[in-house]
């Protein structure tokens, strides 16, 4: 894009404005009445109205009642994140150096289950999990499951979900990052007599860092969020935090404390992330 | 390890494992697209396969709530991506081609809702609705906001990035031959750019069809497609929802696969 001259004058604003407005009128303004939500006094009801009283106590009780819900979301997301992270290295990987001429056939294969609906995989797993299902009489047969041993309503279960589900935002940015390695920098780490793993802990991996980080984050963050896999393959009793913050909106009718619990979920990530990319020292992705 | 074999396993292990994990990525697609074609016997026995039938396949609105509920998702999904395209496509236009002063803070609007989680951006916007006073209004118009907002940053990305891999040299030629912008526009640019919006009105749609966390928290009693299927789910969903998995499947692979065959062809004819 170098060589074209960028216009100057109005008419950039013009055509940038309908998307900015859209933007502006329903994503950023949406944060600040959710943080006017989150000070509500909640003796009100949405249909009512609710007092704005700058109740900062609502997070004292957000984080009281279901900080509980919040660390195993976090929990089952970085665990998720990291299975992702071994199987997406390995696809990406794969596809990036071994697969030759069937490069963007395998691409293709990486993204193509994805088209079917989010809910019905998920539901298929519910299927393949249950409890007299093929890999549960496996498992029980060679006794990594006791006898009445499960998998659904399992923990296990709910980040199997969510490994499989938020795989391809980990293997495409993977894969954009292998794919760009100059291949002799790996040939010249072995021609000077390193070892083939050494050889990729020194050379492959600094420089597909970019691809790790962002595919993490791009995994990370919707898995915390997600509640339909904790739903229909995990137990009720071990809720997480999105299904936590719909039921407060919906059944439970309190929308300061779900607004609160957002919030609270929204600043986590932010102070998570932030930490990670200074750590991983690639603050210029972002 | 020794020998040709072992020489053989070693230079081809990461790639065996690469198919490895690309097979687990279809086995609940194989499972779903097998359930399609499974005889549905009483509620509770929806989770094993009882026999093979066509059924589900000929009625496949069987469940007249399931084909309602289809209709919402596909009008929503279609409205959206034509708003979120349109617009999507001029701010990429504008990102690319013109300078101004916001540029880079535009960018950054544009990336942040691809980068929040989705039960965020469904309450925030939850919250503004019901302060606003539509508590009562929640619906279809509600639903097609939302899904224009998150398709949106999507789009930008994708035509952004057709354009600005795009070299302008054509759009010189054209006027170098006394084109007029407007004609130089409709013959050469927008047709160069065409495959970049196409991909972002198919994306659009998909996340639009799919979406479930941001719609349920503004949908009122509206419902759509992943909506009756979470609904369903807990008393055990009917089969035609396999078919309808089924179908989403093979349109997109038709879709992707009609697309690279074009790309190709034209590729060669332009060699």
């Amino acid at each position: 894009m170098s060589d074209t001259e960028r216009r100057r004058g109005k008419v950039g604003y013009l055509l940038l404005l309908p998307a900015v407005l859209w933007l502006g009128l329903f994503f950023v303004v949406p944060f600040y009445s959710l943080l006017a939500t989150s000070l509500f006094d909640q003796s009100g009801s949405d249909f009512r109205g609710y007092e704005m009283d700058y109740a900062f106590g609502n997070y004292v009780d957000v984080l009281r009642d279901y900080w509980q819900p919040l660390v195993r979301s976090l929990l089952y997301g970085a665990i998720a994140t990291a299975i992702c992270l071994v199987l997406g290295y390995v696809l990406a990987y794969a596809i990036a150096f071994k697969a030759g001429r069937w490069k963007n056939l395998m691409l293709v294969l990486v993204i193509a289950p994805f088209f079917t609906s989010f809910l019905i995989r998920t539901l298929s797993w519910k299927l393949i999990l249950s409890d007299d299902g093929f890999i549960v009489n496996v498992l029980q047969a060679v006794h990594l499951l006791g006898d009445d041993g499960r998998l659904l309503a399992t923990p296990v279960a709910v980040v199997a979900g969510l490994t499989y589900n938020f795989l391809p935002f980990m293997v495409l940015p993977l894969f954009a990052s292998i794919d760009k390695i100059d291949h002799r920098l790996i040939e010249a780490s072995g021609d000077l007599y390193a070892h083939p793993v050494v050889g990729f802990f020194k050379v492959t991996w600094p420089l597909s860092l970019p691809g790790v980080v962002s595919g993490t984050l791009l995994t990370f963050i919707p898995a915390v969020g997600d509640y339909i896999n904790a739903q229909l393959l995990g137990s009720t009793n071990q809720r997480v935090i999105g299904s936590v913050i719909e039921s407060q909106f919906t059944d439970a009718n309190n929308y300061p404390v779900a607004a609160a619990l957002s919030m609270v979920l929204m600043a986590l990530i932010v102070v998570m992330v932030l930490v990670y990319v200074r750590r991983a020292g690639t603050e210029e992705l972002l | 390890m020794n020998g040709a074999a072992g020489r053989w396993l070693r230079e081809h292990l990461v790639l065996m494992l690469g198919l490895l994990v690309l097979v687990y990525t279809f086995v609940p697609i194989a499972v779903v697209v097998l359930m399609s074609f499974n005889a549905p016997r009483g509620r509770n026995a929806v989770y094993q396969f009882n026999g093979f039938t066509l059924d589900n396949w000929l009625n496949p609105c069987a469940d007249a709530d399931l084909c309602s509920a289809l209709g919402v998702s596909i009008r929503v999904g279609l409205l959206a991506t034509v708003v979120a395209t349109a617009l999507g496509t001029l701010a990429a236009f504008a990102l690319v081609r013109h300078d101004f002063a916001g540029r880079s803070a535009s960018n950054v609007l544009i990336f942040l809702p691809m980068a929040a989680p989705e039960i965020v951006m469904g309450s925030s916007l939850l919250a503004l609705f019901v302060s606003a006073g539509f508590a009562g209004q929640l619906g279809f118009w509600t639903i097609l906001i939302a899904h224009v907002m998150f398709c949106l940053s999507f789009v930008v990305v994708t035509v952004r990035s057709r354009l600005a891999g795009m070299d302008d040299t054509l759009e010189q030629a054209a006027m170098d031959l006394y084109a007029t912008p407007l004609q130089t526009f409709l013959r050469v640019t927008l047709p160069l750019v065409f495959p970049g919006i196409l991909g972002a009105a198919l994306l659009s749609f998909s996340l639009s069809f799919d979406d479930f966390i941001v719609t349920n928290l503004n949908s009122g009693s509206t419902v759509t497609f992943p909506m009756f299927v979470y609904g369903a789910a807990q008393r055990g969903v009917p089969m035609q929802v396999n078919v309808i998995g089924t179908l989403m499947f093979v349109v997109s692979i038709v879709i992707v696969v009609a697309s690279e065959l074009n790309n190709r062809r034209r590729s060669r004819a332009l060699t």
